[in-house]
């Protein structure tokens, strides 16, 4: 039991960034209709901005802070400078201009910053507690708090405020909201902008956990992607739920199966439930106009 | 069959045959013939993939494991298994495909990007098993790989890939122009059009597709084996999936749907980076940053695009 519980707390922590990751993966991909693998490279943005910010004497708070301003920059760039510019192109070209901004980025943050890797201290400094026989670290619990309150005021930003029903209403129908006066170019682009800021965040507060370096969006991305499909792609509640389900089977198949195998388990689980449910958990079958 | 059609499936075969020949006369050196095999040999990989992606519409991430399977089965069959180098490269060939036709009934039924991570995920197993299995594969380090022999005379060096695989992928570029013209090519790009309306016009969908991604997986593992028999080794990041996201890079910024956007997206990718080391640090930023203004201005891929341009003055 004791056991069971440790695995669960790692995959929980594990899973909570996923989580962000596919959530910044689904509102991207709900106001513009593509897939950003970049998105990988916001959460290296966050931990890699804290690491170097606090090395030159800012203190953490501000650090986190700047963090997030500089990704949301860099979001909002790519989209103005790359995705808008391509406006029109097909799927997979804007795809390829993401990989692309990727590469580019990643590059960036080497001459930057370096390739070593870094890591924070914990925000809540401490031994870990202990929880049923298992332990678990002051700092996974800030990440699971930290993720549910970006969920919570993600929540509160769409149903409450004005700009978050825009960018509903530019998801449902992006020609039915610019007919309703919406600036849809201006609510992507805010997309673009919160989804870098959610990346950034999980970055920032995972970092003392899982050390950060200037490669670690590629393996982020790829596994917020499958989190966003196995969920269902567009569905926000499917992306937190796939995030957490991809990081329990992480942890439990490396504890239970076998720990090199970990990421096959993963996506053996994803493969199999996308053969009974093709659309995600949550998603729904879509008709093919012909 | 008119003029020009005859003139447009042979012109592409006889335009990269003559690039085949011509190309030693003016490359340099080794290390010119080494880029060029390179290219070849990844253009023969691009090639099936784009007859998926390009023809039949559909996205695969996974290819990189069916390079990999390939490559790996020239070096486990004769090292484990005492197969001979020249019928494991068609066995592995055979295996890749084999698994395509297995995998792909239930993958192909889903569509866009539940496919691509589908497909993801499997090329994900696949190269993790590379790395896993160590008491065959060798693990992360890898294993090497013995020369190709074929009656007593061993394949080696740059000049000799070189004439493999220019002359593989010119006859590869022969069979997909040939399939593409053919009633199956016509299905493929039926679907590609539109699932429902082919299928509704009595197009076996499921069928076709799964032809089209059996073919690419082995196109895919040939070329595999053509990388691990010239490199002389082979490691699990012939196969990681890396490797698939550069296929699919290859087959956009080439141009889907296009044979010679096949040859220069391979040849974009494979020339680029060593230009590029010019740049030192900033390689990856110069690289990054021409993949996206590639795409931004050339959409359907550098050659759709540029031959659209040329048509379109002449008219």
């Amino acid at each position: 039991m004791a056991q069971f519980l440790q695995y669960a707390f790692s995959g929980l922590t594990v899973g909570a960034v996923y989580a962000l990751v596919a959530l910044g993966f689904t509102l991207i991909y709900n106001a513009s209709g593509v897939i950003n693998f970049a998105q990988g490279e916001f959460v290296m943005l966050g931990g890699m901005v804290t690491v170097f910010a606090t090395a030159a004497g800012v203190p953490l708070p501000l650090a986190a802070l700047l963090a997030i301003a500089v990704a949301v920059l860099v979001g909002v760039a790519l989209h103005l400078l790359a995705i808008e510019p391509a406006k029109g192109a097909s799927a997979v070209t804007l795809i390829i201009i993401t990989i692309g901004a990727s590469i580019l980025l990643r590059g960036l943050a080497s001459i930057v910053f370096d390739k070593r890797f870094h890591a924070l201290p914990a925000f809540i400094p401490g031994e870990a507690w202990r929880v049923g026989g298992a332990s678990i670290l002051p700092q996974s619990v800030l990440v699971l708090g930290g993720a549910a309150a970006v969920v919570v005021l993600l929540w509160v930003f769409m149903s409450r405020t004005l700009l978050g029903k825009a960018m509903i209403a530019t998801a449902a129908n992006r020609m039915a909201a610019r007919l309703v006066g919406i600036n849809t170019v201006w609510i992507i682009c805010a997309s673009f902008a919160v989804s870098a800021a959610i990346g950034a965040i999980g970055g920032i507060l995972v970092t003392p956990i899982t050390l950060t370096n200037y490669d670690v969006g590629t393996l982020l991305a790829l596994k917020g992607f499958s989190a966003a499909m196995l969920g269902g792609m567009g569905n926000p509640l499917g992306a937190i739920v796939g995030g957490l389900v991809v990081g329990l089977l992480e942890a439990f198949g490396a504890g239970y199966i076998s720990s090199a195998y970990k990421d096959a388990i993963a996506f053996l689980v994803i493969l199999l439930v996308l053969f009974v449910m093709p659309n995600g958990l949550f998603g729904r079958a879509g008709v093919e106009r012909v | 069959m008119t003029m020009q059609t005859l003139l447009r499936r042979h012109g592409v075969v006889l335009g990269l045959l003559a690039l085949v020949l011509v190309l030693p006369l003016v490359l340099p050196s080794n290390f010119y013939f080494r880029i060029a095999t390179l290219t070849f040999i990844f253009a023969l990989a691009v090639l099936g993939l784009n007859l998926v992606m390009g023809y039949a519409g559909q996205v695969s991430l996974g290819h990189g494991g069916f390079f990999g399977i390939g490559a790996y089965a020239v070096a486990v069959g004769p090292t484990h298994f005492g197969i001979p180098v020249w019928a494991a490269l068609p066995l592995g060939a055979l295996l890749a495909g084999l698994l395509a036709f297995l995998i792909g009934r239930p993958i192909l039924k889903l569509k866009g990007h539940y496919l691509a991570v589908a497909t993801l995920g499997m090329g994900i197993l696949i190269a993790m098993v590379f790395t896993n299995e160590a008491q065959y594969t060798g693990g992360p380090d890898g294993m090497s790989v013995p020369r190709l022999v074929l009656f007593g005379w061993s394949a080696r060096g740059p000049i000799t890939w070189y004439w493999i695989s220019g002359i593989s992928l010119v006859v590869a570029a022969w069979l997909a122009m040939n399939l593409i013209d053919s009633p199956t090519g016509r299905a493929f790009r039926a679907i590609h059009d539109s699932e429902p309306a082919s299928g509704v016009l009595g197009v076996n969908v499921a069928r076709y597709k799964l032809i089209a991604f059996v073919l690419s997986a082995v196109f895919a593992a040939v070329a595999g084996a053509y990388l691990a028999l010239y490199d002389g080794g082979v490691t699990p990041r012939t196969a990681e999936f890396l490797r698939s996201i550069e296929f699919v890079t290859m087959a956009v910024l080439g141009g889907l749907g296009s044979v010679i956007g096949s040859v220069v997206g391979a040849a974009f990718l494979t020339i680029l980076p060593q230009v590029l080391t010019v740049f030192h640090d900033y390689e990856h930023v110069v690289l990054g940053l021409l993949i996206i203004l590639f795409m931004m201005f050339l959409r359907d891929g550098i050659v759709p695009t540029l031959a659209r341009l040329i048509f379109r003055r002449r008219s």
